[in-house]
Formats: C-alpha cells, structure tokens, sequence
C-alpha cells in the first residue's frame, strides 16, 4: 500500500532535525521498519523529518573507555568496523546478522533501539555489553542505559521530542559473542543470546523472550559465583516466560535459551 | 504535499513533480514506465523491487522518491547495453536462473550488489546477498549457479 499523506523534511542539521520533531514529525532512519509500517497503515505519521542528511549522526570513534556510534550508522558499518568488532564483538556480530545484506544498507543502530521491536537483535546485544545511549530534545542531552531504554513492546522511555544522537559501546567487552536461531535466513530471531565476558564478570541478555530484552541473571550469577557453566545453562531461563506462539511454545523457547547461551558463551571465550 | 525532484536512473535525469508519499518503485514503475522492478510485498520481506542507489542495492518500496532526490537510481532496465544483455542476464539464461521470473530483477540487483563489488565472493557470500530475496520457483540452486557464472565471467572482461 501507499502511505497516507505526509509532509516530508530532510534535516541537514542535529538542531533542524530536533526542532521538526518537536514540531510532531516522525524521526525517519533507515525506514526498514517505519517504511513497513507506513505502507500497512500501522504507522501514519502527518509529517516525517529524514535524519539521513545529519552528519553529527554518522560515524564511529574512540572516546576514551568507549567507542561513539553515531545513531545514523547502518548495520553494515557497525558490522565491519575494526574497532566495534574488536573491542565489542558482540554488538558487530548481531549487526551483521539483521535482515539480509539491503537491509543491513539502510537500517540503523539508533533506529533499532528506538524502535524496540521485542525481536531486534541490537538492543540485546548492546545490554550484554553494558552499552548506554546518548539522547537530545528540548530538555537537554542525557544519557540512558540502554537497559534502561527499552520499556515494552516498541516502547521505550524517550520523551517525544527526544531523538538518539549516539549509541556508546564499552571497549571492554571484546571477549563476547551473538548467537540467534532463526527459521529463515531473513527472519527476526525467535530467541537471540549475547554474551559478555569483561573485567566484572559475565554478561548475558536474550532478545525473544518477553516485551523486552533481558538479562540472563540466572546465568549470569551461576558463572560469577565461579559456578560450573552446566549449572548456568540450566538456570538460564530463570525468571522468564516467552509467550508461546506460532514460532515455539514457552518450554521450547527455554530451552533455545539455554542452547544459545551455551554457543555464545563458548564462542566468547575462545576469543 | 508535492515536491520537484530530479532523479537519475540508469544514466538518465528526470525532473517530475511528486506527492511526497509516493514510494520510490511507484516512481519508477508509474511515473517512468520502468516495470522491470517488481512489488511483491508490504513488509520489506521478498526483494523483488531491488535498485541500486548510488551504487549499493536498496528496496525502492521502502524508500520514498524524495530520498532518491539527487541521486543515481539504477534498476534492471540499465543493465542491458546497446542489445547486449549484460553478463548477469546471460547467466541466468544459460544457467535456467528463473522460472516465472518475478523475482529475477531483484535478484539480478543484490546479485550484483555483492560481485561488482566481490568478483571473487565465495559461494556462502553469494548466498549471504540473496538472504533478502526470495523465489517460488527455482530452488535456488540454479540461481547460486547463475550467479557465479556470471562473476567468472565479469571478472575475466
Ligand atoms: C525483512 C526484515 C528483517 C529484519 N530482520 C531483523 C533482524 O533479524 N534483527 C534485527 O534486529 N532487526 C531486523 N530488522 C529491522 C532492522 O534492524 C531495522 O533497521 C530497525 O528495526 C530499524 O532501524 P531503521 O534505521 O531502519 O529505523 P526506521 O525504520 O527509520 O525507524 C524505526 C523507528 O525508530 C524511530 N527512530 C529512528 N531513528 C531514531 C533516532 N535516532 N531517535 C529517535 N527515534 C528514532 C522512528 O521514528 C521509528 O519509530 C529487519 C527488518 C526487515 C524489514
Ligand atoms: S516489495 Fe517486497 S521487499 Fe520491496
Ligand atoms: S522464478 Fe518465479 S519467483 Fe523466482
């Protein structure tokens, strides 16, 4: 379908592109999820301002402990990124498996998280990180966990007039890796794992298994209590419940948990 | 709201007046009569209505006209040169790389996304590109085929 009428602006500046949002147009990234959801009529914003022409949100560097991702960065920059994929090999693994090659083009990293999307692979993998967001509007800059970000489905904590400027990704969590199962090669996870092993111990976060993603905290303590990592992995579906659906019942589902876990751990510590 | 936009695809510039809405296959299909890209769906699932854009494959129904505003479109039609067809479409053709052909432009486009780029992609890499583009028909495999065939021989000219 066509989407309903809008008015369409293309921001060539951080400040233009906040002011037309808080004006009411709708921040469009990469559209690969707001384009679908426009030709369905799920979403029919009057007016969407194109972040695509906003330099301050492009690019990827060092900033002390951390690496800076702009919001506007593609998955297949984030995937190929030396940096990323050295010091945050979680988050350049997840990146390059969203969607298929056009898709990882255009979508973002920012336009990931803010969409929340119970299913989206970034979000997981920048919390088994321990990564943070930048944020701007008309109330200033702050800084989010992004733990802290994702509230329900396709729901986060940002006001209306706030946009993500920058996603920040630890250096110190190079020693971590994504695993998803999926039925087709272009499909969203049905259950994805990442997992971080840094300084203060391991880090887990599934995607698939509730309205946002969330830490394995029964895996993550059975290993940081130094215990064996089969007690972890039977403690990995601690605490939650995925819904039952045409992708799995609740039971399989736990149990890709902890299969996925297992993968991401071993791939992580061999690094 | 209408806006004036001049696109250039395939070598050519077109100015024309659209509705900001207007979906960047719509464009071509409907305003330039280019019907090689194909819709096959509402949810950025099948990439049958591949293009590139500046040279890197984008699905033109999820990009609005306006984006494509100063920028180089290329879709299926360019392909074929002075009655030559072009060593993708060749291969296809020796390689029975189609059946129904719906979703042959699109493939042809993410095809060359990865070996313009890759001539020597491996076999898994050439798979990887087409993740986003599926067919009903050809099992896959002759496309794969088809695909390689056509890298030889663009590597070699
Ligand atoms: C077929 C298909 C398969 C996919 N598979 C996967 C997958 O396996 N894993 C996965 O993780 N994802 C997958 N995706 C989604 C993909 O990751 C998208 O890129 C992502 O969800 C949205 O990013 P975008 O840049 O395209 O944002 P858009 O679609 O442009 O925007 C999405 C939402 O975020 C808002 N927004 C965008 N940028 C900002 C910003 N900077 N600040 C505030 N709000 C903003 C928009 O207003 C909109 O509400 C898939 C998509 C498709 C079509
Ligand atoms: S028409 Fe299906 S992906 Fe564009
Ligand atoms: S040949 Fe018919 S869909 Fe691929």
């Amino acid at each position: 379908m066509i989407p309903s009428t809008l008015e369409y602006t293309k921001a060539t500046s951080l400040d233009e592109a906040l002011a037309a949002v808080k004006a009411g147009a709708r921040p469009l990234a990469g559209g690969m999820s707001l384009m679908p959801m426009m030709r369905l009529r799920l979403a029919a914003p009057g007016a969407v301002v194109d972040l695509g022409g906003v330099p301050e949100l492009v690019g990827i560097c060092e900033d002390g402990d951390e690496i800076a991702v702009g919001a506007m960065t593609t998955h297949r920059s984030v995937a190929n990124d030396p940096l990323i994929r050295e010091h945050c090999h979680v988050v350049a693994q997840a990146a390059a498996g969203v969607g298929s090659m056009t898709i990882r083009n255009r979508g973002t990293i920012g336009g990931s998280l803010a969409h929340a999307d119970p299913h989206g692979d970034l979000p997981a993998a920048i919390l088994a990180a321990g990564g943070a967001v930048i944020v701007r509007g008309s109330g200033g800059e702050r800084r989010i966990d992004v733990g802290d970000l994702i509230t329900s489905y396709l729901t986060t904590s940002l006001a209306e007039d706030e946009l993500i400027t920058q996603v920040r990704l630890p250096k110190g969590a190079g020693q971590s890796a994504y695993a998803k199962f999926h039925r087709r090669a272009i499909d969203w996870s049905i259950i994805g794992v990442g997992v971080s092993i840094g300084a203060d111990g391991v880090r887990a976060a599934a995607t698939g298994v509730g309205d946002h993603p969330t830490r394995l905290t029964g895996f993550e303590s059975v290993l940081n209590a130094g215990g064996s990592l089969e007690d972890a992995i039977a403690k990995a579906g601690e605490g939650l419940s995925p819904l039952g659906d045409l992708d799995g019942s609740t039971e399989y589902k736990l149990h890709l948990v902890g299969v996925l876990a297992a993968q991401a751990h071993a791939e992580a510590s061999s690094r | 709201m209408g806006q004036t936009i001049t696109v250039t695809v395939n070598g050519t510039a077109h100015t024309a007046e659209v509705e900001q809405r207007t979906l960047l296959v719509h464009f071509l299909r409907e305003a330039l009569n280019l019907t090689g890209t194909h819709i096959g769906c509402d949810t950025s699932t099948c990439g049958c209505c591949t293009v590139h854009l500046d040279g890197e494959t984008v699905l033109s129904c999820s990009l609005l006209a306006v984006q494509a505003d100063g920028h180089a479109v290329r879709t299926v039609e360019g392909l074929e040169q002075n009655g030559e067809l072009h060593p993708i479409q060749k291969a296809f053709h020796e390689n029975h790389g189609l059946q129904c052909g719906f979703c042959t432009p699109g493939m042809m486009m993410s095809a060359l996304g990865v070996i313009e780029q890759h001539p020597d992609a491996s076999d898994d890499e050439i798979r990887e590109a087409l993740e986003g583009n599926l067919c009903r028909g050809t099992g896959y495999q002759n496309l794969g085929a088809g695909v390689r065939s056509a890298a030889v021989e663009m590597a070699r000219n």
